[in-house]
């Protein structure tokens, strides 16, 4: 099916093409990124909450605006067939959650040292057993690690912004390691949202994949047979230094991504009334609530601030730093057991002490904006009506 | 000018230019020593290292050892006519990325995984990287900033690389002939007389002649050229 597109960079088509507001799901607004973003292949494994995305991102193959698309056999055949796609110079999406991440985990970590480009769509989910479907972001910890570009977004219009960004990152020739989008399950993914969007007669220029850091892939293309990853396995010196620089190498590509996500995004972080006693500091779901735990606060008169994370890898450290720079408490509300944005937070700071550890709730537990207003309350040193289950 | 980024041996466990806060230039810039300057500033400290420290090579990798695209050709050229103007030049080739196991011909070819054997066998004390793939050569000339004593430049067609001592961004035929000029320049100021010399040819590649091949020298390839029985093939790419 031939489409009748016109071909745009990023900047035009995420800061000056108008647009229609649309009130749609989280996970329509994924497919409908996907849809904007010429994507050439993606491959599907379903799993809750993640199904309804690609589900959705099949309609579209349906409707021509994808070249191909199939179900693979688990989440470890899809990112490895992801990982082989992307080799080959197209562009390619896929989607998971919670379990299914965790089991495509293995491939997914290899795709930076790979440099790989690819989105990922990661629509969060507990992990843990007993087996559950709710929303819970703890597996975003196992991905800190890996390399991986790391976007979250607090809503649909975020989930929509930032995946169609992610197909302009992960492609840069300084960048080229894949871009996760992640958001909440079912609060984002199945709820709906406003979210501005640009026609979708207007796609992202289409891929060059010989403007690469990389050979396009192990195989007779230009300019010749090269194989791309060769194993470095040898026990000696030279093979440990080469896996060393090729890992620092991960990360630096990771670093590199800062300035695109300014570029495209306005930066990694959001800031409220900077300078604030207490400073509310979240991703995500749980950002949302927190800013309207600092709109309750500011109507009641107290010096509340709020920063919003947009980018979890490349962590921004130094826009943390000054951000919390004049705070005296610091709260971090949390939609996993753990506090992965806490341990962040607090090791950015040089007075971590101040960073209170939560509100935190799990396994599908909602994030009242009361519990987030109790621990600004105990902060402040006033008297606040305890939240009762 | 403070130098962020210094000619090695920087130690065994580099630390990465990017990680020091080193970055790319923008465009119609360079980077020399981790700073940005105008690309006629680290064009012509790179020429000066090129004209006055031991052994200069040029590094070509796949993009400008085979014919594969339009401008290829003309920007091979020009680095030829650069190698001309250097003098006691060498040409060692990166031609692909694979490792060499057992052990590397460091006479004949670098490799990015163990990029420091070429520079300390040839006592190589200034180089060009150019024509490799953007990850390769971040990690050769990391590992040559490790370990040697060798000024690198990287004459790149992208976005250029943090790692070198000098960086020059968006190369192209063209722009390696400015460089040429600029060395030229330098050369002159310097007062080194020279006539435009070739490099000596590669000593350790075999002489090329293909009268007498055979299916046998495609090793396991050859079946790809062999019809099989009863085939006919009348129509190639």
């Amino acid at each position: 099916m031939s489409l009748n597109k016109t071909y745009k960079d990023m900047d035009y088509l995420l800061n000056e093409a108008p647009r229609e507001q649309h009130f749609i799901t989280g996970a329509q607004a994924m497919a409908e990124a996907v849809k904007r973003a010429s994507v050439d292949m993606a491959i599907a494994y379903p799993i809750t909450p993640q199904s309804e995305v690609m589900h959705l991102v099949g309609d579209i193959y349906a409707q021509g605006h994808i070249k191909e698309y199939y179900r693979a056999e688990e989440e470890l055949g899809t990112m490895s067939a992801i990982a082989g796609a992307a080799r080959a110079g197209v562009r390619v999406f896929t989607a998971t959650s919670g379990p299914g991440l965790l089991r495509g985990l293995e491939a997914i970590v290899s795709w930076p040292g790979h440099r790989v480009p690819c989105v990922l769509g990661v629509l969060t989910r507990v992990i843990n057993a007993p087996l559950s479907i709710q929303p819970d972001n703890i597996e975003m910890a196992y991905l800190m690690h890996s390399g991986i570009v790391m976007l979250h977004a607090e809503n649909q219009q975020d989930t929509f912004d930032f995946t169609l960004a992610a197909f302009a990152i992960t492609e840069k020739v300084d960048v080229y390691i894949p871009v996760s989008v992640a958001t909440e399950g079912f609060f984002v993914t199945h709820a709906k949202g406003y979210v501005d969007m640009m026609s979708e007669e207007l796609a992202f220029t289409e891929p060059d994949p010989y403007h690469a850091p990389v050979p396009v892939m192990d195989n007779e293309v230009p300019p010749a047979r090269i194989q791309r990853d060769a194993p470095v396995q040898k026990s000696n010196f030279m093979s440990y230094l080469i896996h060393s620089v090729w890992q620092q190498e991960v990360w630096d590509s990771n670093r590199r991504a800062m300035k695109y996500i300014y570029q495209y995004l306005g930066g990694p972080v959001e800031v409220l009334n900077p300078g604030a006693d207490v400073m509310l500091v979240a991703s995500g779901c749980a950002a949302a609530q927190a800013r309207e735990a600092h709109r309750y606060a500011q109507e009641e008169g107290l010096s509340v601030g709020f920063v919003k994370v947009r980018s979890i890898r490349p962590w921004p450290t130094d826009e943390i730093r000054d951000a919390l720079k004049d705070a005296k408490t610091v709260i971090v509300p949390e939609h996993n057991i753990i506090g992965w944005l806490c341990k962040e937070v607090k090791a950015s700071i040089p007075n971590s002490g101040i960073v209170v550890e939560g509100p935190r709730v799990y396994g599908g537990m909602t994030l009242p904006v009361e519990l987030i207003m109790t621990e600004i309350y105990d902060a402040l040193g006033m008297e606040s009506e305890i939240l009762q289950a | 000018m403070s130098k962020k980024i210094e000619v090695g041996p920087v130690g065994y466990m580099p630390q990465s230019a990017p990680s020091m806060g080193v970055e790319l230039s923008p465009e119609g810039q360079a980077l020399l020593y981790g700073n940005i300057v105008s690309e006629e500033e680290a064009m012509r400290d790179a020429a000066k290292a090129l004209l006055t420290r031991k052994n200069p090579t040029i590094f070509p990798g796949p993009q400008v050892l085979w014919d594969w695209k339009d401008d290829v050709a003309d920007k091979s050229a020009a680095i030829l006519e650069l190698a001309s103007e250097i003098p006691n030049c060498k040409i060692i080739p990166m031609p692909d990325y694979r490792p060499k196991y057992p052990k590397i011909d460091v006479k004949a070819e670098i490799n990015p995984n163990h990029p420091n054997l070429t520079i300390l066998d040839n006592k190589i004390k200034a180089c060009i990287f150019i024509g490799v793939h953007c990850h390769y050569a971040n990690l050769s000339l990391r590992m040559i900033r490790a370990g040697t004593d060798c000024y690198t430049i990287a004459m790149c067609a992208m976005m250029g690389h943090e790692e070198a001592m000098a960086s020059i961004r968006d190369v192209h035929a063209d722009d390696v002939r400015k460089f040429k000029e600029i060395l030229i320049e330098v050369r002159n100021e310097l007062g080194i007389e020279h006539t435009p010399t070739m490099p000596p040819e590669n000593p350790s590649l075999p002489k090329e002649d293909w009268g007498d091949l055979t299916p046998a020298d495609y090793g396991e390839y050859r079946s790809l050229i062999m019809s099989r029985k009863g085939e006919h093939v009348a129509e190639v790419e």
